[in-house]
Formats: structure tokens, C-alpha cells, sequence
């Protein structure tokens, strides 16, 4: 009895202090990333887009993704990925165009995951839309469910993907509020593209946050979601529409 | 009957060789696997004990693949990216090989030995990142 517990003591002893320095060392080198923890479902993100400062033949933001994400695949044009696209509308009374970014527009309520047979299509707890491309089959449901035409599936083999955007063939995807970014505090690329070219037209932020930015622009001027009809309440919002 | 005894001999003495002949062609081909850039720590090559990190590494990294998709965890312990930015040296040109071509890659010279097929490398980039990604931090060089 007495051996057994020696065994026991001596054993648990070696393994303390084999996990106990790696620990440690973990510690210090994990200081200096944020994302840590699980995302918080009290965390709503977001963006508002204005349209009268989004400039017509700007493809600032649509530039900025394709780089980020590396959707450079040459591929016929019906076939190529398209995350963010610009599209102008124009009032047939008075004439007046308005230009405005189209991008996944991370719903409250997305018809993408009510569809997905395998749950590969997902809202993260902080409201952001994203495809779990790991158990995603390819059938394609949530892009015909898709009422913003936000989803493009991949074709072919891809190579030279960017290590914090892996993307496959047969697989669906989307933008995904560049969450690798979001989770270490840095914006999505395409805010920091409208900013670069000076037009600032797109504030991305927590809405449910009352110090954020947008939660502040949000209770001051007048915005509107795309297709409020269909009472998704998406997390992009339209000011100027 | 003298014929049939000599024959059974050749036979034993030909299937001995043929048995010696693979066991020395077993030799040759013995695995090499490519070191990583660094240690993990003074103690530790790897983030973990080393015989956990043969055994294990699959079921890490689908573990941490699931907190960093569902639930944004990010950090660097075990995350592929991480992973390739250590274990993936560059050869003597300063090339990085890739998981789909030779047998230099450091995933690929064990998974080929053993038989093992893995898809990771569909989807994820088999080379380490160059520079500075906000998600990982600086690559590590030495």
C-alpha cells in the first residue's frame, strides 16, 4: 500500500513539474494575443455603411478583400468568388444613383444556417456569419437561401492560400467580417481599405456596446438593412439608402 | 529423393535471402524527418512532450481548430499556422517546399512513411507566412 501511494506521490510530482514550466512559458507569450477567450454572445458586431460617401467608381473595399483572402483564382467570370461586390442603385423617379458595398450581411436571424443539413454554416456568439468549412459538403442550400447573394462556392483546387484565410475546393464560403482580425482587434480589411482611400465611408464596431462608435452614429442618424421585409435584421446597416 | 532435399534447401536458403534483402532495404529507407526552427522551450522541443506531440497532435489540432472557429479562441499553442511556421524549414536554396510536392515537408515525410493520408493542406497553406499577420503576431526566425 505504502509503495502505491509513494508511486502515486512521485508520479504526480514529475508530471507537475513537466506541465508547470511549459505552462508558464505559455503564459508570457500569450500576453501579446487577445483572443483568449470565447467570443461573448453579448457582443453584437457590425457595420454602417453611408452611401453618399461611398464613391461610385471606388473598388477600394472589393480590392482589400480579394488581397486579404487571396480570391485571385483564374477562373471563368461566372465562377469566381465574389465576397464583397459594389452596386449602384439608381431611382428611376429622380434619377439619383447611390453606390453601396454588398457583402454577407451577418443576420440575426440567417436563412443560411436554418438550411445547412450539416450545421457547417454558423453564427458565432458575437453575431458573425461564418462557414465551417471543415464539415461543409458542398450542396450549396445556403447560397439559394441567401436572399443578399452573398455566398460563392469554389470550383477548383486552389493553391497559395494565405494562412489565416484557407478556403478549398467544393466548399462554400463568404465574408467573414475578417474574423481572424476582429478576434485580435484589428478591423476588417475592408473598413481599413475605405479609410485608406479617404472616404471613410464604412464604421464597423460592437452595436450593443454603448461606447462603440457605431452603437453612437447608430442612435443619431437614420439607417436602414437591406430587404427589411424579410426580418433578418442583419448587422449591416445603410444610411443615405 | 536427393533432388527433392536440395531443392527444399534452395528454397530455404532463397526465401532467407529474400527476407534479408527487405530487411536491409527496410534500413535504407529509414525516415527523415526535418527539424524545427527552434525549440519550444529549454526543457521541451515541442509544445508539448514530445511522445504526446506523436501521438496526439491530430486530436490538438482539431480541438483547437473547433475553439478557434465556433468560439474565436486564438492563440498560438496549437494552431496549424503556428505549427508550419516552425516545423516547415526552408531548403538550401531558401525555397519552402509544399505538402503536395517531394517528400522534404515536414508533414509529409511521416505521413507518406506511415500511409497516412490528411487533407489539411487542401484548404490551409503548407508554407510558413513571410511576414507579419495580425492574427499569428511575427514569424518566428532564428
Amino acid at each position: 500500500m505504502n509503495v502505491s501511494i509513494q508511486n502515486r506521490r512521485s508520479f504526480l510530482k514529475k508530471s507537475a513539474a513537466i506541465t508547470i514550466a511549459p505552462g508558464v512559458l505559455l503564459y508570457s507569450i500569450s500576453q501579446a494575443h487577445h483572443a483568449e477567450k470565447p467570443v461573448k454572445s453579448t457582443t453584437r458586431w457590425g457595420m454602417l455603411i453611408d452611401t453618399n460617401k461611398c464613391v461610385g467608381d471606388c473598388t477600394g473595399c472589393v480590392d482589400a478583400c480579394t488581397e486579404e483572402h487571396n480570391l485571385t483564382e483564374d477562373v471563368p467570370v461566372e465562377i469566381k468568388p465574389t465576397w464583397i461586390r459594389k452596386v449602384t442603385l439608381r431611382d428611376k423617379q429622380t434619377g439619383r444613383e447611390s453606390s453601396l458595398p454588398i457583402m454577407c450581411q451577418h443576420c440575426e436571424n440567417p436563412p443560411c444556417v436554418d438550411v445547412c443539413p450539416t450545421g457547417a454554416s454558423f453564427k458565432r456568439d458575437d453575431g458573425i456569419v461564418i462557414v465551417d468549412r471543415h464539415i461543409c459538403i458542398g450542396c450549396r442550400y445556403c447560397m439559394m437561401a441567401c436572399p443578399y447573394k452573398a455566398r460563392s462556392f469554389v470550383h477548383e483546387a486552389l493553391e497559395n492560400q494565405k494562412p489565416h484565410s484557407p478556403r478549398g475546393k467544393g466548399t462554400v464560403e463568404a465574408c467573414n467580417f475578417c474574423v481572424y482580425r476582429i478576434d485580435t482587434g484589428v478591423g476588417p480589411a475592408c473598413v481599413e481599405a475605405c479609410e485608406t482611400e479617404g472616404h471613410q465611408a464604412i464604421i464597423y464596431g460592437d452595436m450593443n456596446d454603448p461606447d462603440s462608435a457605431i452603437n453612437q452614429k447608430l442612435k443619431e442618424v437614420s439607417s436602414s438593412v437591406l430587404r427589411p421585409d424579410l426580418k433578418l435584421n442583419p448587422g449591416i446597416r445603410y444610411q443615405g439608402l | 529423393m536427393k533432388i527433392l532435399t536440395i531443392l527444399r534447401k534452395l528454397g530455404l536458403v532463397l526465401s532467407l535471402a529474400i527476407v534479408v534483402s527487405t530487411v536491409s532495404a527496410g534500413e535504407t529507407s529509414t525516415l527523415k524527418i526535418p527539424k524545427a526552427k527552434q525549440n519550444f522551450s529549454a526543457e521541451q522541443a515541442c509544445v508539448e512532450p514530445t511522445d504526446v506531440m506523436r501521438r496526439q497532435h491530430g486530436l490538438l489540432l482539431k480541438h483547437y481548430r473547433s475553439d478557434t472557429m465556433r468560439h474565436g479562441v486564438r492563440t498560438l499553442e496549437h494552431s496549424l499556422v503556428a505549427c508550419i511556421n516552425c516545423h516547415v524549414t526552408a531548403d538550401e536554396a531558401g525555397n519552402y517546399p509544399t505538402v503536395h510536392q517531394g517528400s522534404e515537408h515536414f508533414c509529409r515525410s511521416c505521413h507518406t512513411y506511415a500511409a497516412v493520408n490528411i487533407d489539411c493542406f487542401q484548404c490551409h497553406t503548407s508554407q510558413p507566412q513571410e511576414s507579419f499577420s495580425a492574427d499569428m503576431g511575427p514569424v518566428q526566425s532564428d
